[in-house]
């Protein structure tokens, strides 16, 4: 496919994922309370989104990633959130 | 497919499946006890083959703990003790999905345990990585775990829900890549479109997330329209879809689509 196919295809699904995202982060605004480390990660990654660079699916799933490299002692739970929230506190 | 009613393995025939092949997972909730995985196993080996077959769907299965029951290393042990009483089953694979969940220590242990089993019992090996943000790590892990045991040849395990930023390491180091479609959350048929785009056909298998959450059995027919809506030829296509799991699951004496 050329630009413009690409574009033709698939530009209005993208049109309105972006726009759910923009709600997404109007909606999280709008409420009371403290955010956690899933709001930062979430605007780091939508830098990299918005960066001119190339390879941007993996550089934002890289970005929301543990970039640990030694297993952990204990799972606390099993299931994952989509962001990394830093190493343990001890 | 043990999640998953009958009316799923009907649809999958219309939608012109030719074969499903269920690996052993994780129930939902944790089984209290090695004769719940002989069940299991009975289940995935027997029933489940029967009952994919009343729509003239060929059944195969993979057989371990799964790495979200893996944290109990006594159970886990117990389990790996049973598991070749089933592997002479006709319809066995191999062992998996095994792997790491929450990449701990223990999760390790029993993984490099089952590494073991398919090593000295020349078995195929269908490894699930862990998800979201655990996934990278996960993958290094696992792609250590195999080349330290270095018993088992890269071309005979599938490492599996591969994405845009593991996807690359895996076909490196000479695994097949899975990548796994799902309605929400993780692997679109568009993105796994584009990650076959950018690495090429070789080594890499589509399979569809039919488990417990929103998950779609036919999202390999719905990639297949969307490799056609963007122009790619039926031959491409079958090589995708059809012919490459064809060709890493033959490696198995017990796979044949028959006649
Ligand atoms: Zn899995």
């Amino acid at each position: 496919m050329n630009r413009q196919q690409v574009l033709d295809l698939y530009f209005m699904d993208a049109r309105s994922k972006l726009i759910d995202i923009a709600a997404f982060l109007d909606r999280v605004e709008r409420a009371e309370g403290e955010a956690d480390f899933r709001l930062d990660a979430l605007r780091k990654a939508l830098e990299l989104v918005g960066s001119g660079e190339g390879d941007k699916a993996r550089r934002v799933l890289l970005s929301l990633s543990d970039p640990t490299t030694d297993p952990i002692a204990k799972a606390f739970g099993k299931g994952a959130c989509g962001a990394w929230p830093g190493p343990p506190k001890e | 497919m043990v999640s998953r009613t009958t009316d799923d393995y009907e649809a999958m025939v219309y939608a012109g499946c030719a074969a499903v092949c269920e690996p052993a997972f994780w129930a939902g909730f944790d089984r209290s006890g090695v004769e719940g995985f002989r069940d299991y196993f009975c289940q995935l080996t027997d029933y489940e083959p029967k009952r994919a077959a009343k729509f003239g769907l060929p059944h195969f299965c993979w057989l371990c703990i799964n790495p979200k029951e893996s944290e109990d290393t006594v159970l886990a042990e117990e389990v790996i003790a049973i598991i070749p009483e089933f592997l002479d089953r006709p319809t066995v694979l191999g062992i998996g999905e095994i792997g790491l969940n929450k990449n701990t220590r223990n999760e390790l242990r029993i993984l490099e345990r089952h590494i073991d089993l398919a090593a000295r019992n020349g078995q195929l090996v269908l490894v699930h990585t862990p998800h979201l943000e655990d996934k990278f790590k996960g993958t290094r892990l696992i792609l250590d775990a195999l080349k330290a045991d270095g018993r088992i040849a890269p071309g005979r395990v599938i490492i599996d829900h591969c994405e845009e930023h593991t996807i690359g390491m895996v076909l490196d180091a000479g695994y097949w890549a899975g990548i796994t479609l799902y309605p929400e959350s993780k692997t679109t048929p568009a993105r796994a479109v584009d990650m076959y785009e950018v690495y090429g056909l070789q080594n890499i298998w589509l399979n569809s997330a039919c488990d417990w959450g929103r998950s779609d059995p036919l999202s390999i027919p719905k990639t297949a329209l969307e490799m056609r809506r963007r122009g790619h030829s039926e031959a491409t296509i079958d090589q995708l879809v059809y012919q490459n799991p064809v060709r890493f699951m033959s490696q198995s004496p017990r796979f044949t689509l028959g006649a």
